[in-house]
């Protein structure tokens, strides 16, 4: 089974968490004054990287709390787990074969 | 009142020694910060710790970790009065949100040699006594449905589980303590 690493319990096996979408989408300061362009662009557009992508996930069988993640999408591989609020890791640890 | 997942579980868990219903509890879910979760711990008597997934005991009361913000308090059937009236002493003025879950859940527990092979029989976590010692606590999954395990000895399982999952989980339970014995 694929293990997560949670940063508040550590490692725990997959089915005890929920994907929550793409992380690091910052909320425009004012909506007022977005164009519907833009505030579509914040609602509906998403990356659809093949490779490394950061992603927000929840803990939801465990202690509920929201992370991020970074994945590959290719291997689903995790590279790194970090808090809400933390900047993702720079140097994600190296993917194992 | 009559719990009737309760009376439900009870055929497959008298058919089992290793899986025993526990008598009712007083169950309170505190969420808070720091603070507020420290002043409540204090006024219960229970020691304060940051630790992820452990569980502190005093006496017949014990506060389980289930997230850095929020604790299952566990005591006696007859302490629920009690303890909400120290609880509202001690969080008075602070953020908090506290709820009565007495009757959301109901517990069972799980003991013997080999109460971590039938428990891991539909929980996937590592339950060896280094990877989960005795006091470790958390909320996990048991084949289908959410439960709250925490160690309670070193052959024994307390596991909370909600009263609609009751009978499925302790038949899962019992099922899997039935091909464990002789």
């Amino acid at each position: 089974m694929l293990l997560i690493n949670c940063p508040y319990c550590g490692e725990r096996p997959e089915l005890e968490f929920v994907h929550g979408g793409q992380a690091h989408i910052a909320r425009p300061g004012n909506p007022a004054e977005c164009s519907d362009q833009q505030w579509a662009e914040y609602l509906y557009r998403r990356d659809n990287i093949k490779g490394v992508h950061a992603e927000r996930w929840r803990h939801v069988h465990g202690c509920g709390r929201f992370f991020n993640a970074l994945r590959d999408t290719t291997s689903d591989q995790f590279l790194a787990t970090y808090k809400v609020g933390e900047q993702p890791p720079a140097q994600p640890r190296k993917a194992t074969a | 009142m009559r719990d009737l997942s309760a009376a439900r579980q009870a055929p497959y868990v008298a058919a089992s020694p290793l899986v025993r219903p526990l008598p009712p509890l007083t169950r309170l879910l505190l969420r808070g910060g720091s603070d507020a979760l420290a002043a409540a711990l204090a006024a219960l008597g229970l020691p304060f710790t940051e630790a992820a997934c452990r569980a502190v005991s005093q006496s017949d009361r014990s506060a389980l970790w289930l997230g850095p913000d929020e604790r299952l308090l566990l005591a006696p059937q007859q302490q629920l009065i009690e303890l909400t009236e120290l609880l509202r002493e001690a969080l008075a003025g602070r953020a908090h949100c506290l709820v009565d879950v007495s009757h959301r859940q109901c517990a069972l527990e799980v003991s013997g040699p080999q109460a971590a092979v039938v428990l891991n029989c539909g929980c996937p976590l590592d339950l060896d006594a280094h990877a989960f010692p005795v006091g470790m606590c958390t909320r996990t999954v048991l084949a289908k449905a959410e439960i709250v395990l925490w160690r309670s000895g070193e052959r024994s399982f307390h596991v909370e589980v909600w009263r609609s999952f009751a009978a499925y989980v302790s038949k899962v339970l019992a099922l899997a303590a039935r091909e464990l014995s002789p």
